[in-house]
């Protein structure tokens, strides 16, 4: 929509302006993590265990230490020990100590003067391993004979006998559960499951790092959130925190996964140990599919009560999922607190636990948990509805949360999007296409909680008016084109004036990584605010220079004015002209704010998917694709429907495609993209968006975040559809042909 | 005193109570009263947890409640 086509009260908010990192992306300019080089600097291999589960005997280095050029190597015993909680976990993931604990697992790194002789000496890194029993499978994980993956990991919420690869339990909810049940005409139960997918981001992990015998060292690296990295290394190394400037590259994708470290901590320590010299360490995409953040694998029990007329009276999930060998990992609790989060039920129950298995830590994927959640949640209640001959979309309606609801997971419901979001679904044209054979329609609704988190801002007035904005939230999905149209509304000048500028971690204080779709929000908000002190401070020097009260001037159109008539007559005094003046009215102007971001406001989405199922072969093919979704108030809307599109391709992926393939021996059989299947522009049609706007009155422009909520109706929305196609329900992902076939011939001979 | 609404599974640590009461002006005094009166909810809290105040998230210990507030204790949740 362009800007003449909006009604609105915003002279920049909600415009399309050209993206201001677009020219250095298209002509190559833009640098990423693995673009950064240094004089003397060095390349780093890492040797990973061929084992999902085995004791390291011994490692031996010295042929590869023979090697010319061959400057260092390192293990876990360069490595300060006595760490506890997540930093262990953090240390024990990036480098093995006794154990390795699964197909990828890093045991020892090296750094020598070419990426060829770092790999060939990785190669006469000789390590004895001692090969354990390993689980893969969550269900198997979680039974009383599995192999035990670690010992002493559970946290307080387990009971004493519990099965020893359950790391934590977590039970929650509220209503009389068994008469919610007794009041229902249609009461199902069922049993899902989804595999473990990875965040597919194009860019693998990459970093420059330098570190010296003092303690002091720089990192260039492809990161979410330089802080969390520091903070992180810092802790792994037993450094601190200040001693170590990393500095964020662009970055080609994280969606969670780049929250994190993995392999940073082996740089910083290759370097020291290397005097100092900086090491260059980018991963293979075998290495980032096998060694860092897949999301968990899920198995989950749902059971529903409905009335005939479609009304929920009662609902109980039961989640076990594993996120890999370290406490924490897995978003259960996410999940369970997403289940249900779409529909007012008077009586629900969660129960979950988290289970260790030998495969690798699993990070954050956008709305950790929520897809999963989804899928069970949302396929029952489709089941139900075609079973009780009702409209789903209607059913989902008649139960929506709306403000003044009880969550459930505890709250009550603000101000919330999700009725508007069905009715604009129920209004789209897309629901009128005729469907033909071997077609099917399948919707879903999904939800996030969104985020707020710690914040730092900085806003700079330049000679010349123009404005600099110091952000640490790395642009992962235009916040710097959404951060200028805020800056440049409340100051009232053009877009074009305002130059966004994404720092280092020694130029601001702490922030949270771009993660929980807190950039646009938690910055934006803080950029705000920040402009807004830099204004005060521009109606003061004009006060000043007027001879009047600072009370008496206002700031308008990107100037200075007196407030009235009494005030006195004075021309507009822009920002240009203060600017300018500036080193001879009080020195430099900026503005700054700082704030654990409040006011959250959690988005809701439904989708719409046409699939045609072939029945010879099993493959799903994706006809139309509607997501519908609130975005409080859309700032750049070509970005907001980029997030809509991006979270619905990924999610299609998950559907159909991409799960975790291991062998009988614990090993990662699909570490390659050729094998590990995303999908790519030609399984797609274009993903149609409808952007709802309920503002958020926690901030100052109506945003509420829209990076997460995007990817989770589409793995019950498809198979839903799929369901419908083919009459044949599937309860597990990915719907791959050969599982479809399956099913259908299944359905066939039934 | 403010009324606290826990997850269920805090309840071992709290006498079976899922609301339990604590004599608090801010959501740092709230914390603070629970660990006092109940010390099992010390690593939970210490391991980070989030505020509920009416619906909306809070992240700062200065935050006012009272006892016309609903507050609720929820697993601290970041994303993605």
């Amino acid at each position: 929509m362009a800007k003449d086509e909006r009604t609105t009260e915003f002279r920049l908010i909600g415009t399309r302006p050209n993206r201001p990192d677009g020219l250095d992306k298209v002509t190559g300019r833009a640098r990423y993590g693995a673009d950064m080089t240094l004089p003397g600097m060095l390349f780093a291999a890492v040797v990973r265990s061929p084992h999902a589960h085995a004791r390291i005997l011994k490692i031996d280095a010295s042929a590869a230490l023979a090697l010319e050029g061959v400057k260092a190597v390192v293990t876990r015993a360069d490595f300060p020990t006595g760490l506890t909680g997540e930093d262990w976990n953090l240390q024990e993931n990036s480098m093995a100590g006794d154990v390795a604990l699964y197909d990828g697992h890093a045991v020892a790194a090296v750094a020598a003067t070419s990426r060829l002789l770092a790999e060939d000496a990785a190669k006469l890194i000789k390590v004895d391993y001692e090969v354990l029993p390993h689980v893969i499978d969550v269900d198997d994980a979680i039974r009383p004979d599995a192999p035990v993956v670690r010992t002493g990991a559970a946290d307080h919420s387990v009971p004493a006998g519990a099965p020893p690869n359950v790391v934590k339990c977590v039970d929650f909810g509220h209503g009389d559960i068994e008469a919610g049940f007794a009041a229902a005409d249609l009461v199902r139960e069922q049993t899902y499951k989804t595999e473990a997918t990875h965040q597919g981001y194009i860019e693998p992990h990459a970093c420059v790092a330098q570190l010296g015998a003092d303690g002091k060292g720089e990192m260039w690296v492809c990161t979410q959130g330089q802080w969390y990295i520091r903070r992180m290394c810092a802790a792994v190394l037993g450094i601190d925190a200040s001693g170590l400037r990393v500095t964020p590259s662009e970055i080609g994708g994280g969606f969670g996964g780049k929250t994190i470290i993995f392999m940073e901590p082996l740089a910083l320590a290759l370097s020291r140990k290397a005097g100092g010299r900086p090491v260059k360490l980018v991963m293979s995409r075998s290495d980032v599919l096998r060694a860092t953040g897949p999301t968990a694998s899920a198995s989950m029990d749902v059971k529903l009560g409905m009335t005939k007329d479609g009304k929920l009276t009662a609902a109980k999930v039961n989640f076990r999922m594993q996120g890999g060998a370290f406490l924490g990992a897995s978003p259960v609790g996410e999940a369970l607190s997403c289940a249900l989060a779409c529909y007012d039920i008077p009586a629900v129950q969660h129960d979950g636990v988290e289970v260790l298995a030998n495969r690798p830590k699993a990070a954050a994927y956008r709305a950790p948990g929520s897809p999963m959640a989804a899928f069970a949640v949302e396929s029952l209640l489709d089941e139900m509805c075609h079973e009780l001959g009702l409209d789903p979309l209607d059913v989902r309606l008649k139960n929506a949360v709306h403000e003044g609801v009880k969550a459930s997971y505890g709250p009550t419901y603000a101000k919330i999007g999700l009725v508007e979001v069905l009715e604009a679904t129920k209004a789209h044209p897309n629901l009128l296409a005729k469907l033909g054979p071997n077609q099917g329609r399948g919707i879903a609704s999904g939800f996030w909680f969104n985020h707020g988190g710690e914040t730092s801002v900085s806003l700079a007035i330049g000679e010349d008016g123009t404005v600099t904005v110091s952000a640490g939230t790395p642009d992962i999905g235009g916040s710097r084109a959404s951060l200028a149209l805020m800056v440049a509304e409340t100051l009232g000048i053009e877009y074009e004036a305002v130059r966004v500028n994404i720092v280092e971690t020694g130029a601001l204080g702490v922030n949270e990584p771009s993660h929980g779709s807190r950039a646009t929000f938690a910055t934006g908000k803080a950029a705000v605010e920040a402009a807004r002190q830099a204004i005060g401070e521009m109606c003061r020097r004009a006060a000043k220079e007027w001879g009047i009260e600072e009370e008496a001037v206002v700031w308008k159109d990107g100037a200075a004015m007196p407030a009235g008539p009494n005030a006195g007559k004075f021309p507009p005094m822009t920002i240009a002209e203060i600017g300018a003046k500036m080193g001879g009215t009080g020195g430099p102007i900026s503005g700054h704010h700082e704030t654990n971001a409040e006011g959250v406001g959690a988005s809701f989405g439904a989708h719409v998917v046409d699939v045609e199922v072939d029945p010879e072969t099993g493959r799903t093919t994706i006809l139309r694709y509607l997501v519908v979704q609130d975005a409080g108030r859309a700032i750049h809307p070509a970005y907001v429907e980029g997030q809509y599109q991006g979270g619905a391709v990924q999610g299609i992926g998950w559907a159909l495609n991409e799960e975790y393939v291991y062998g009988a021996n614990g090993r990662l059989q699909n570490a390659v993209f050729l094998d590990y299947r995303i999908p790519v522009a030609s399984d797609l049609p274009m993903i149609d968006t409808v952007i709802v706007e309920v503002p958020n009155p926690g901030h100052p422009y109506g945003v509420r975040g829209v990076g997460e909520t995007g990817i989770t109706p589409p793995l019950p929305a498809i198979a839903n559809a799929v369901a419908m196609a083919t009459g044949a329900r599937i309860r597990s992902l990915p719907l791959s042909p050969p599982k479809v076939l399956a099913a259908i011939k299944a359905k066939g001979r039934g | 005193m403010v009324k606290v609404h826990l997850w269920s599974g805090l309840r071992r640590f709290t006498d079976g109570g899922e609301v339990v009461q604590v004599q608090a002006d801010t959501v740092g005094q709230m914390l603070d009263g629970l660990v006092a009166a109940h010390p099992g909810l010390g690593p939970v809290i210490a391991a980070g947890v989030s505020v509920s105040i009416d619906g909306v998230l809070t992240a700062s210990r200065f935050a006012a409640v009272s006892e016309a507030n609903e507050i609720y204790l929820i697993q601290r949740i970041k994303g993605g």
